[in-house]
């Protein structure tokens, strides 16, 4: 088992004016290969969940286990945990800031002590992983898109070698087939590396296309913890947080309001499509 | 009468080498004509780098056209003593809200343009509360900016552009931050706008949804217009947008996905409510 938070608490500002329970009592076990998504209208301590699974924010009270070690032990390595669990943030690509692209992949390699054959062999696998072309590794990275510039960005941390990957909203500002393309890019390395990945996300219909788990967060607590299918049966409590189920579990809804004998749990576009075609043909 | 009239407009941004002389250049708008109504809702549509944000800019003189003429409500943007009259003409909101606001309190981030224009004192505070009160923030004007939700905050941008009364209000991507209720809350408010206060609207988003209520739909590709329409119009080529890197609404992509397995449905539609009476037909015929 990867990662294991107990009974984790964060409050910002804690004794000021300003205080704010961010976390309340969360409780959650990431296993290593699965691909989990993260959703909550903004506020909901999404973002502050996720600081804390590098150690990058330090918890209130509770504990952050990586690998069964608590992270908050003293003395324990948290140059090592940051690079195995790879944290990009929104908009990652502010953070670029090397001459050239293949510089930039190198940095956080570079940073851990690797020989400089090493450092150079992870830039060129973590680019090739992303799916960006040879041509622009010495260009400079103001020279490219919005969406070639988030895939150097993811690139950088793939360079490390995680085996947690965290991505804060990585399609926000991009259009449907960049959108598509990162994604379809993590989905790959998910099957092809097995390593976990943990996407934030805006979208119901990204997360429904892509992760097995879904944890809903709000008010600084998890309010829903399972499947795309399960989580998403509950479109009115989602609704009533600021959220919502994808357009397509809508539309299933509509046609039982019609009086069809159809499931309505369809959260995909492919699903919808079958499960009509499907009623449709029995009739 | 047309608000905006561009005629064969082309834009190359300039890339200089350390002399300051001309090294490149790409052409980042190309031969566009654009025509658009007083009191229009029009979409633009576009993959990253098409050249939408670019096209944008020239509508309120951020940018000037390297080729051709633009008209905004008459005024040939190239005239530089109509600047001013432009810019009130029409206004900008930008993708995200921090970069937009700057007063400490909302109501006196609102007022900071209507200021700017020598608007008299009285007439400042009228214009607050009127736009404030038009994107539904009124009960925030005491609040600090930086204590509002995504979706409050592009609110509250938006309503520093409506006390400034543009005839045309141009919103580059306002939503791409958000999360759905904020979403839902922008774009609730730019109908409003454009329905109960006539605002001629231009609206540049990513997410379909946000564009099957617009007059008209634009889609651009390496700086041209490719595409115009109707949404429904427009929707009805999914192959053709996607080709641009485009989607469609999901409701339109699960018609298009049954008219491929051969179910009789029409083109062109766009919402779960038509999808659903749509299927109620075809389930009757058959």
């Amino acid at each position: 088992m990867a990662i294991r938070i107990e009974h984790l608490n964060y409050v910002y500002s804690a004794e000021t004016a300003f205080e704010k329970h961010a976390l309340n009592d969360i409780n959650l076990e990431l296993p290593d290969g699965q691909f989990i998504g993260v959703i909550g209208h903004t506020g909901s301590g999404k973002s502050t969940l996720i600081q804390h699974l590098n150690g990058l924010l330090r918890a209130t009270s509770g504990a952050v286990y990586y690998n069964d070690k608590n992270i908050y032990d003293e003395g324990y390595d948290m140059k090592s945990l940051r690079s195995k669990v790879g944290l990009v943030f929104q908009y990652p690509e502010h953070q670029l800031f090397e001459a050239d692209v293949f510089t930039d992949v190198c940095f956080g390699p570079k940073n851990l002590g690797l020989s400089q054959e090493e450092v150079e062999a992870r830039a060129y696998e973590a680019l090739k992983l992303v799916g960006l072309k040879e041509k622009y590794y010495k260009m400079s990275p103001f020279e490219l898109s919005g969406g070639q510039k988030r895939r150097v960005a993811i690139a950088g941390i793939l360079a490390m070698d995680p085996d947690v990957l965290v991505l804060d909203e990585p399609t926000a500002g991009l259009d449907p087939k960049g959108r598509d393309d990162i994604l379809d890019q993590v989905a790959r390395l998910h099957q092809e590396k097995k390593i976990t990945v943990i996407l934030v996300s805006h979208s119901m219909e990204d997360v429904a296309r892509y992760v097995d788990r879904i944890i809903v967060m709000n008010k600084g607590q998890v309010m829903f913890d399972d499947t795309p299918r399960e989580v998403f049966k509950h479109y009115r409590e989602l609704e009533s947080v600021g959220l919502a189920a994808p357009q397509v579990t809508y539309l299933m809804h509509g046609l039982q309001e019609m009086g069809w004998d159809i499931p309505s749990d369809a959260t995909t576009v492919e699903e919808a499509a079958a499960a009509i075609e499907n009623y449709l043909k029995k009739q | 009468m047309n608000i905006i009239k561009a005629r064969k407009i082309a834009f190359d941004y300039l890339k200089m080498d350390e002399e300051g002389k001309v090294e490149s250049r790409s052409r980042a708008v190309d031969d566009v004509d654009l025509d658009v109504q007083e009191g229009d809702f029009v979409a633009i549509l576009g993959h990253n780098g098409s050249g939408k944000s670019t096209l944008a800019k020239h509508i309120n003189a951020i940018l000037l056209p390297t080729e051709g003429t633009l008209f905004v409500d008459g005024k040939d943007t190239q005239d530089e003593s109509k600047l001013w009259e432009i810019r009130q003409t029409a206004g900008m909101v930008f993708q995200n809200p921090d970069n937009q606001i700057i007063g400490t309190i909302v109501d006196e981030d609102v007022g900071f343009g209507p200021e700017n224009m020598g608007v008299p004192q009285k007439e400042i505070w009228e214009r607050v509360e009127e736009s404030l009160k038009a994107v539904g923030m009124w009960e925030y004007r005491s609040h600090s900016p930086n204590k509002l939700s995504g979706g409050q905050k592009q609110r509250v941008a938006i309503a520093g552009v409506v006390a400034m009364r543009p005839k045309c209000i141009v919103l580059d991507e306002p939503t791409a931050m958000l999360d759905p209720n904020g979403r839902k809350e922008v774009i609730r408010t730019v109908r409003e706008l454009n329905q109960k206060e006539h605002v001629t609207v231009l609206l540049i988003t990513h997410y379909m949804e946000e564009v099957i209520h617009a007059d008209k739909v634009i889609v651009m590709d390496q700086g041209k217009i490719v595409m115009q329409g109707t949404p429904r119009e427009v929707f009805s080529h999914v192959e053709e947008l996607k080709s641009y890197r485009l989607d469609v609404p999901q409701a339109t992509l699960v018609a298009h996905e049954l008219r491929k397995a051969g179910i009789d449905l029409p083109e062109g539609i766009l919402s779960n409510e038509e999808l659903v009476e749509a299927l109620q037909k075809a389930a009757e015929q058959s």
